[in-house]
């Protein structure tokens, strides 16, 4: 028991925060404490993230295989931990300034990143639906944060009634699971099916695949996406955009590995199928999108659809190169949406895509930077998200599914015509009423940041192929 | 080898822009100038350093030289080099950026960011010409693309915005299906080294996919995607037509790259990759790519004829010329790739002092409506003279590079499928009829045009620029052997190894016919 406890004291130390922090709060200074509570949070994050990222390499196992903190729970960790703290970070000014930073803010995101960190280390599909409940509640509240806004709490309304659905999906299916492998370990599931899967289980599994691809908001599980970027403060949006992505995509690495590793041919065609729609439709749909949050959302669409193409070749290489992708697209996403943040008009927030006419004439550093980050999004060499495409198409190929990874490229090329529209009216446009940049210092430092590790990151990418690779081991064996 | 030299290279007009982009502040006149002025002494350093390339380089020796290889991602390596088909593709970028750089010395819209522009595309280019991974390779050939996205983009003209999304969507589109092929090279062969590749043997034997049999099976694939890379960059017909929309949308200097050096990195490409590694699927498809190239000679030369923009007349014989460059590729003889080699490093000369010809009336009058002009030598006899050198050059008259490199490819194809060559020369009348149409109208006759009559000729500094070019065109011209000598033993090893490899492959199948 004390042992279990020590393994899982990373998520029992940010619960018990969370709580004793709502409690001390709303007993004392409320939401004029919000802003110091942001910074606090973001801190903790940052020291777990430390303290996991050096506990060593060793695979150890709680509660009899119900919660298992490996290299590959460690490495979605420390991804979800800094993106979270840099969201954060990035957010705080922003929400301050609009009266809309509540203290329980950066509580329940406390909360959903320990939901988050609960999935990633599931080894039961209990603790998985645990994990992503916990997870999912404190989402669906801070989608509605703005409660004076309708479409505030319509993204709020949305996003919980299709989530409650795909979670009884998900519910659904591990129910069948569990009855025709007569257990809801991992390790148990994974010893119960050889070969080929029982229809029954065949069924579960599907239901099980539906609920996950709509926590990563893959075709044809989508539709929320859009309307809940949108719809969200954007500060909000960019915690949607970064860390839920790597725990969903993590979770389904190891649903997948973990329980199913033993039927890969019958759930490769279901994730490529996934993968091939996610890319088109994010691609595709994108294209007649003004405003730029709901660009973003098609644009994290279709990054889905890459890195499922990764998870669908089946192999160790296929889910380093998820892991990779994802790490790369965390961090591009938190520069892209430190510009989103960053662009306003006499102090309200603008996301209409045409108010950035000429923004290089006003801005031309902010400009560049945003240059790099779109052209990294399109993978686009030599940015460091061409190097995710790389390795999601090599691992797609060496899978045996070399047309997935032809569908692909294509689908890259009609992408790359929204992000072109952008660096469009950042630099050909009509001259116009410029944009402000806002004075915060520490969006200016995370945009510029992103992008120049999107450059820099193509020397060595800083060791994470290394750890991606050693992660990536772990789980599958 | 510990020699840095190619890395010194590449990286010189980067490392300017770097300076350029964090230290130059203000958009003033001053700053303007510094900016022309960094950019312009940052291009010919690198020339400068570029000749100890060419002069360090053994051509009897036919493999790669000054090679530098580093650990990079994923098992890749930043491995750069350059051998005789490359070296003088190098010394061509090197050469032209300067004046490219001093052709423009009259922008003055966002000076800085144009400077920048110019040394990073320079950068990129040179690293396309000497990398030697694979993955390095696409990494530079498709990062050239954003730097002229923007030239065209922001410094074009009225048709900009539909120029610059046409060209890169169209070259992106094409060279992401190389990409996969290089990922299935990657894991076919297990490497990404350019010079193993090029003898390794892929898969050649024909298999059917969806009901369509592949003659050459793998290679044949991987053949097409690359094919359609490096068509689309050439260009070949019929894919060319983002070529005239983009040369006639970007500002000169923009013209004078594209056509000058990156058209190059299609012919480059055939002979790096396409050749040596896919012989198979390059004996396969030659005929077809002879014919496109035939007709590309053919066609685009009477489209040139009924063209009323100068730009967009002399995008079209640009297009024409790389069809007699594709045509001997793919002759695969020695006179055939001396050839086209030739011709590339002479299109480069030629069409690039023909766009700077049509920027230095356009800089005066702003069109290049070929109407609005008639009579110039009246009052610009020193741009009749330069203008008239080049018509003839473009046409191919004996005694300037045009005319070696048309004979050589006309020699190579001719022993290979005399009907090609046929339609193939025809292509030589036609190039005269439109260019000396084109001088006929536009310099001579009377000088009528109101607006021409206070016209000025050529100042010191575009005399200057052109002087080098006439120089180069002449030289190539009457002394070929100064090219052919660097190129020959490269090629020479490259068509033995072709050879080689297509005759193995047919007696593999031979053995496999027998023993069925």
């Amino acid at each position: 028991m004390q042992a279990d406890l020590n393994i899982i004291l990373p998520e029992i130390i940010l619960s018990v925060y969370a709580i004793v922090a709502l409690l001390a709060v709303a007993y004392t200074g409320k939401d004029r404490m919000a802003s110091m509570l942001v910074w606090i949070t973001a801190a903790l994050f940052v020291a777990v993230a430390l303290w996991i990222a050096s506990t060593g390499n060793a695979t150890r196992v709680a509660f009899d295989g119900m919660f298992q903190d490996d290299g590959f729970a460690r490495f979605a960790k420390v991804t979800i931990l800094l993106s979270a703290a840099a969201v954060l970070v990035m957010g705080q000014e922003y929400m301050a300034r609009r009266h809309i930073l509540k203290f329980e803010y950066p509580l329940l995101i406390t909360l959903s990143v320990v939901g988050m960190m609960v999935m990633v280390s599931a080894g039961d599909l209990m603790a998985l639906y645990m994990g992503l409940e916990l997870q999912s509640l404190a989402l669906y509240v801070v989608a509605s944060m703005r409660r004076d806004s309708a479409k505030s709490t319509e993204a709020g309304l949305k996003y919980f009634v299709l989530g409650a659905l795909s979670s009884g999906l998900l519910l659904y299916g591990a129910s069948l699971v569990y009855g025709y492998a007569g257990t809801t370990l991992f390790s148990g599931i994974i010893t119960s099916v050889q070969g080929h899967a029982p229809v029954g289980m065949l069924l579960g599994l599907v239901f099980v695949l539906s609920g996950l691809a709509f926590k990563v908001s893959a075709v044809p599980f989508h539709m929320w996406t859009p309307d809940v970027y949108e719809g969200a403060p954007t500060p909000i949006t960019a915690f949607f955009a970064t860390a839920p992505k790597m725990a969903a995509m993590a979770l389904f690495a190891r649903v997948m590995h973990d329980a199913f590793g033993n039927i890969v041919n019958d759930w490769q065609q279901i994730v490529a199928l996934l993968a091939l729609l996610s890319m088109f439709l994010g691609a595709v749909a994108a294209i007649g999108q003004t405003d730029i949050k709901r660009l973003m959302a098609y644009s994290s669409i279709a990054h889905m659809g890459f890195a499922l193409m990764g998870l669908a070749s089946g192999t160790v290489f296929g889910v380093q190169a998820m892991l990779i992708y994802m790490a790369i697209y965390v961090t591009m996403n938190i520069g892209t949406f430190a510009f989103i943040l960053s662009m306003e008009r006499d102090g309200q927030p603008v996301t209409d895509i045409k108010s950035l006419n000429m923004y290089s004439r006003a801005h031309p550093g902010r400009a560049l930077a945003m240059l790099i980050l779109l052209f990294s999004l399109a993978g686009v060499p030599p940015m460091l998200g061409f190097f995710g495409k790389f390795y999601v198409l090599r691992a797609a190929y060496e899978g045996g599914l070399a047309w997935l990874a032809v569908a692909g490229v294509i689908a890259s090329v009609i992408g790359a015509f929204y992000y072109l529209r952008i660096v469009f009216y950042m630099y050909f446009g009509e001259e116009g009423d410029a944009l402000e940049a806002g004075r915060s210092p520490v969006i200016w430092g995370f945009l510029m940041g992103s992008a120049a590790l999107m450059l820099l990151g193509i020397i060595n990418m800083f060791g994470v192929e290394g750890m991606a690779q050693a992660a990536a081991a772990t789980l599958v064996n | 080898m510990d020699s840095n030299l190619l890395s010194i290279v590449t990286f010189i007009p980067a490392i300017a822009a770097a300076i350029l982009a964090l230290f130059l502040r203000g958009d003033d006149e001053f700053a303007q100038s510094n900016a022309k002025r960094v950019a312009l002494i940052a291009t010919t350093l690198t020339f400068l350093v570029s000749l100890a390339v060419l002069f360090q380089f053994d051509a009897s020796d036919t493999g790669f030289q000054m090679v530098e290889e580093r650990d990079w991602l994923l098992g890749l390596k930043y491995k750069m080099g350059v051998d005789g088909i490359s070296v003088l593709f190098v010394m061509l970028t090197t050469f032209m950026m300067p004046l490219t750089i001093a052709a423009s010395w009259g922008v003055s819209v966002r000076v800085k960011e144009y400077m920048i522009a110019f040394l990073l595309l320079e950068t990129l280019m040179l690293g396309v010409f000497m990398a030697l991974d694979l993955v390095l390779f696409y990494l530079f050939f498709e990062a050239g693309l954003i730097p002229m996205f923007l030239i065209i983009g922001i410094w074009g003209g009225k048709e900009r915005i539909y120029a610059s999304f046409k060209f890169f969507l169209y070259t992106f589109l094409g060279s992401v299906l190389m990409l996969v092929a290089m990922v299935a090279m990657f894991s076919e062969a297990g490497t990404t080294d350019i010079p193993t590749l090029m003898h390794h043997t892929f898969d050649s034997e024909s298999f059917s996919i969806l009901g369509v049999h592949v003659v050459g099976g793998m290679q044949t694939l991987m053949f097409l995607a690359f094919f359609a890379s490096f068509a689309v960059k050439m260009p070949m017909w019929p894919v060319h037509t983002w070529l005239p929309d983009a040369h006639v949308q970007a500002p000169t200097a923009g013209s004078v790259v594209l056509a000058a050096i990156l058209l190059k990195m299609g012919g480059y490409g055939f002979l790096r990759f396409s050749l040596p590694m896919f012989p198979v699927g390059a004996d396969v498809l030659t005929p077809l790519v002879l014919w496109m190239s035939a007709i590309a000679i053919v066609y685009t030369s009477l489209v040139a004829l009924a063209q009323e923009d100068m730009k967009k007349l002399i995008a079209y014989s640009s297009v024409a010329h790389m069809g007699y460059v594709t045509m001997g590729i793919f002759a695969a003889n020695q006179q055939g790739i001396d050839g086209a080699i030739f011709q590339m490093l002479s299109h480069g000369f030629i069409s690039g002092a023909l766009f700077l010809c049509v920027g230095v009336i356009y800089d005066r009058m702003h069109t290049r409506e070929i109407d609005a002009y008639g009579g110039l030598v009246n009052r610009m006899p020193a741009y009749a003279l330069i203008f008239m050198f080049f018509t003839m050059a473009n046409v191919g008259l004996p005694g300037t590079s045009g005319f070696v490199g048309e004979f050589l490819t006309l020699v190579g194809i001719f022993q290979v499928n005399t009907w090609v060559a046929m339609v193939a020369t025809s292509g030589v009348i036609l190039s005269a009829a439109y260019a000396l149409w084109l001088y006929r109208r536009v310099v001579l006759g009377d000088l009528i045009k109101e607006s021409l009559k206070t016209i000025k000729d050529m100042s010191t500094r575009e005399r200057a620029i052109f002087a080098p070019l006439v120089v180069m065109t002449l030289l190539l011209g009457v002394y070929p052997s100064l090219v052919t000598d660097i190129i020959g033993p490269s090629v020479g090893a490259l068509i033995e190894n072709y050879d080689g490899a297509l005759a193995e492959a047919h007696a593999a199948s031979q053995t496999a016919a027998a023993s069925h």
